[in-house]
């Protein structure tokens, strides 16, 4: 196959060297200790083979969190790069490397992660089920999704980054102008997670319309229920069509087609247009979780139910529904006829309605309650101003004829991170403070929380607010260097001190999972918070079948009015029956490690190599469909045993709110 | 116990910079012609509405919070259930409808108005200039003038300029801040818009569509002169700048970042890149970098391939100037 041993692996530059031997001296550490610890069997047999929702979830968040790290440092290497004019930091090759990684690893490897790593904890036990509708699937979901976002992270020490931007705008992305297979590990590292999250979407829209548990009309839905269906529905929508783009990339640079490319007769702007056409309802698919989960922190540290349920529901289906009719406005500037940029000018700005109306449901569900400044509600606060300026600048851009002097400045750099970091990481950051008694069986740190919220909320405006002001100033995105005449320095330097700032916050985040895990109280209830929804009315952590006996659901915000009522909370001893569980199946990390390995061949256009490792996707279907094992019976006096040891115990928090 | 108000202010920072835009001298809201002002006029429309929008929620906001917090006072009170109300549902839905409506109608008849000469200008006879996009410099060619330059572009003033844009390769974007808005150069393709400047002065134009390693210094300076000054310009040109050829143009396609050059002729005599079939530059080889090399395939319309089977591989030999085959025409 000719292989170029003396190319394989990236050289010349220190700061890679540095990250080769950071990564070779992990790796050997991590292998290291768990053979110490003598935890192989341990993990493969609890975590590696699972298929219990809460434990996928559980990985999938900690994938997102070391994701969130690693486009983290991105994020700062660009930050120091044009913290002053002509830096000398990075090349212009590694910057464009560096924020092209920054980009895909933020939305697809950092956010996507954590939001379905929580829909995964939390769905399940909001509806009242014992699993997912398909538990392997799920775990092949996840391992998929881990494989793409390995295989996408080595690109950096072996064999070279993407460099055509986290938009891989063709004919760039071509082989004509990109002849490295760097921009290979980006059409088929996302390829494989994407397929993992198509999966996800499948999965969780039968979870939801199948397994509600009695009672539970769609209606009676809690709000991050009804958001992560709807975001169900845009991802079965949308991902196909990066699956198809993805793999016409693939063709164009691996075997000469020419789909997107200059020569032959392709068509660049197909790529643009099918791009988007998925990249505009990917922004949905992460913002609406995220509007889920403040909806219900928001609720229940105001005490109150949700304002305006229905025109919540309706308002997140307005926002699904318009989502796929406004990808044109990320190119405005490509000469489309004016009525074409007229017509999704207005289907653009349309989507500021719904918007606006959750917006103000929000305030009005705060309004006449008791609003209890815990971290996870501070989240929720600071998103929404935050927020409104993200929003208001993008109606700006959603205006065709201003966009004209918006387009690629840093004006959009700045609304798209006022949109994103405020409407999806504040929410995970909510989310997380607010459900990780409930996966973890103890809280986070309030104090070290509260750090970690100013220090994120200041860095974070500190970052983003000045480039408004340099977007408008004639500043452009992606460009690795600026001239001290330009008068970028010091607005520049601003936004780099904010962005270490914002470093310290997730720095705080990191240090509080670990003093949290190591001290924190773990005699606390299993409902701290006095919540509304279903998975407080289980054990914290919640025990693997979640539910010995299925509660059944009257109203909405079940638990509160369970708890009201005094309706349902108890358990009988007769009414214990014993429950059906998925067994553990090794078949979805085989399936997602042969999936890896013909992935890294074909992006290194070893192509018969790819083709056997190929085979191997196939026969793990093969195994898969002649698999009979249907699960497991749990025994009645498992079932009491675990039952007792939290509801026996008077727990009580002390001190969750300092 | 936290003022959660800390943060209105924090956020309220952005309206009151915004306002005071105009003094930061911000290119955007400094238009030096018709079409950027046009373009500003509708920014500040939409400004005065964003402005309302965010006093009225961060006021609303703030006002909540700050009364409905929790104290030691207050521990008895048990919020009331309320389901919502469909009248204040329906006014906070119809009035971000007609906001909408009050920036559609404006932003509409902005777009239309942008595909035209500028208005006063109709009776003045455009100039064309085709601006053609390489990696990772500008070249601007006069037909009627006959002229071409890189890297800078002069033009009357207070003249409406009729931009041809396409581009040799990568996808690009025109952009001269100080004159319109932007629009993209793409290859096989033909955008068009109209820029003037209102009197003489030098402006700073970019790139703003990433497009690989050079594209930080894909800048250009638009020097607009009065109409005598340019055609004693024009005519200097014609006179004592170089002659292009289609070899030395193939060589100025090449991956490079360049300074200013100036001939006096046009590189539209042999290829005009907006055309559909128009022939095609690339070279893959000169675009190695440390990664890892993948296959280079062949285009049979690319008029810089080599006749060296099996050679292209090799970095060192990548000399290809003069080697462009002329005898593929025929297909075109």
């Amino acid at each position: 196959m000719g292989i170029k041993w003396d190319k394989f692996f990236i050289t010349g530059d220190p700061l890679i060297l540095g990250s080769q031997i950071a990564i070779l001296l992990t790796m050997i550490g991590i292998v290291a200790l768990v053979t110490y610890l003598k935890k192989w069997k341990w993990l493969w047999r609890e975590w590696f083979t699972t298929v219990d929702h809460k434990r996928i979830g559980i990985m999938y968040i900690l994938m997102g969190v070391l994701m969130f790290f690693r486009g983290g440092v991105d994020g700062l290497l660009m930050k120091a790069q044009t913290a002053t004019a002509d830096g000398k930091l990075l090349d212009a090759q590694h910057y464009n490397e560096v924020f092209t990684t920054h980009g895909v690893i933020m939305i697809l490897f950092m956010a996507m992660p954590l939001l379905i790593g929580i829909m995964n904890v939390i769905i399940p036990l909001q509806i009242g089920a014992r699993d997912v509708a398909f538990p392997q699937l799920n775990a092949l979901s996840f391992w998929l999704t881990f494989s793409g976002a390995m295989l996408f992270n080595i690109s950096f020490v072996i064999g070279g980054s993407p460099d055509a931007g986290w938009t891989a705008y063709f004919p760039l992305a071509g082989k004509e102008f990109t002849p490295g297979i760097g921009n290979n590990f980006y059409a088929v590292a996302i390829q494989i997670a994407g397929i993992g999250t198509l999966m996800t979407g499948i999965n969780f829209i039968v979870t939801v319309l199948k397994m509600r548990v009695k009672g539970m009309t769609l209606m009676k839905m809690p709000m991050f229920t009804w958001t992560s269906f709807i975001t169900s529905i845009i991802i079965v929508a949308s991902f196909p069509i990066l699956t198809v783009a993805l793999a016409l990339m693939t063709f164009d640079r691996i075997f000469g087609t020419h789909f997107f490319t200059l020569g032959g007769g392709g068509l660049d702007m197909m790529w643009v247009n099918l791009f988007w056409l998925w990249g505009h309802p990917e922004v949905y698919i992460v913002v609406l979780p995220a509007f889920g989960m403040f909806s219900e922190v928001i609720s229940t540290f105001s005490r109150k139910m949700l304002f305006g349920y229905k025109s919540m529901v309706f308002s997140i289906v307005g926002i699904a529904f318009l989502s796929m009719l406004v990808w044109v406005h990320h190119f405005f500037t490509m000469g489309a006829g004016p009525a074409v940029n007229s017509i999704f000018s207005i289907t653009t700005m349309m989507i500021a309605i719904p918007t606006g109306v959750k917006i103000f449901n929000w305030l009005f569900t705060m309004r006449k309650g008791r609003i209890q400044f815990t971290t996870a509600m501070l989240w929720a606060l600071a998103f929404v101003p935050c927020f409104i300026i993200g929003g208001t600048t993008g109606v700006m851009l959603a205006m065709g004829a201003a966009d004209y002097q918006y387009h690629n400045s840093l004006f959009l750099v700045a609304h798209f991170h006022y949109v994103l970091i405020p409407g999806v990481v504040f929410a995970v950051f909510a989310g997380l403070y607010y459900w990780w008694p409930k996966m973890f069986g103890h809280m986070l740190n309030e104090k070290l929380g509260k750090l970690h919220f100013w220090f994120f909320v200041i860095g974070f405006n500190m970052t983003f607010l000045p480039m408004f002001f340099l977007g408008l100033d004639g500043a452009v995105r992606r460009s690795y260097t600026y001239s001290a005449e330009t008068g970028f320095g010091p607005l520049m330097l601003v936004s780099a001190i904010g962005a270490g700032i914002l470093a310290i916050g997730f720095g705080f985040l990191c240090y509080n999972i670990y003093w949290s895990a190591r001290y924190a109280d773990r005699n606390i209830s299993s409902d701290p918070w006095d919540a509304r929804t279903l998975e407080w009315a289980t054990a914290s952590p919640a025990p693997f079948y979640n539910f010995a006996k299925l509660p059944e659901v009257k109203s909405l915000d079940a638990f509160w009015y369970m708890k009201k009522n005094n309706d349902g909370l108890e358990l009988r001893e007769n009414e214990i029956k014993e429950i059906h569980m998925p067994s553990n199946s090794g078949l979805p990390i085989i399936m997602a490690i042969v999936f890896g390995i013909a992935g890294f061949f074909l992006i290194f256009e070893w192509k018969i190599a790819a083709l056997v490792a190929a085979l191997g996707i196939i026969a793990g279907l093969i195994v898969r469909s002649f698999d009979y094992n249907d699960g497991f019976h749990v025994p009645v006096d498992e079932i009491k045993a675990t039952e007792k040891a939290w509801r026996k115990v008077d727990k009580e928090v002390k001190d969750h709110v300092s | 116990m936290f003022k959660k108000n800390y943060l209105v202010p924090l956020a309220a920072i952005l309206p009151v910079l915004l306002l005071s835009g105009c003094d930061m001298n911000m290119v955007v809201f400094d238009p030096q012609g018709p079409v950027a002002r046009e373009i500003l006029d509708l920014i500040n429309w939409s400004l005065v509405f964003m402005l309302l929008v965010v006093v009225v929620v961060f006021g609303l906001f703030g006002y909540i919070v700050w009364k409905y917090r929790a104290t030691s006072k207050n521990k008895d009170y048990e919020p009331p259930e309320e389901h919502g109300s469909t009248k204040l549902e329906i006014i906070w839905t119809f009035i971000p409808i007609l906001i909408v409506i009050a920036l559609t109608i404006p932003t509409i008849k902005t777009i239309y108005k942008l595909e035209k000469v500028p208005e006063g200008y109709e009776n003045k006879k455009p100039i064309t200039i085709n601006v053609t996009s390489a990696d990772w410099k500008w070249i601007f060619s006069y037909p009627e003038q006959g002229i071409e330059t890189v890297n800078y572009v002069n033009i009357p003033a207070d003249t409406p300029i009729n931009f041809k844009l396409t581009s040799a390769g990568t996808m690009q974007s025109f952009w001269v801040p100080a004159l319109g808005g932007q629009k993209y150069t793409m290859a096989k393709m033909e955008t068009q818009m109209y820029l003037v400047a209102d009197h003489p002065g030098e402006y700073i134009g970019r790139n703003t569509n990433f497009n690989g390693k050079g594209y930080a210094g894909m800048e250009f300076t638009v020097e607009a002169k009065s109409p005598q000054a340019f055609a004693k310009w024009v005519k200097d040109v014609k006179s004592k700048a170089p002659k292009l050829t289609e070899k030395s143009y193939i060589n100025l396609l090449k991956p490079s970042n360049l300074g200013r050059e100036t001939f006096s002729n046009t590189h539209l005599a042999w290829v005009n890149h907006a055309d559909m079939n128009a022939k095609i530059y690339t070279f893959p080889e000169l675009y190695r970098n440390h990664d890892y090399p993948g296959q280079i395939f062949k285009d049979p319309d690319n008029h810089t391939n080599e006749k060296t089977e099996g050679k292209s591989m090799d970095m060192n030999n990548m000399d290809m100037s003069g080697k462009s085959n002329g005898g593929e025409h025929s297909g075109h």
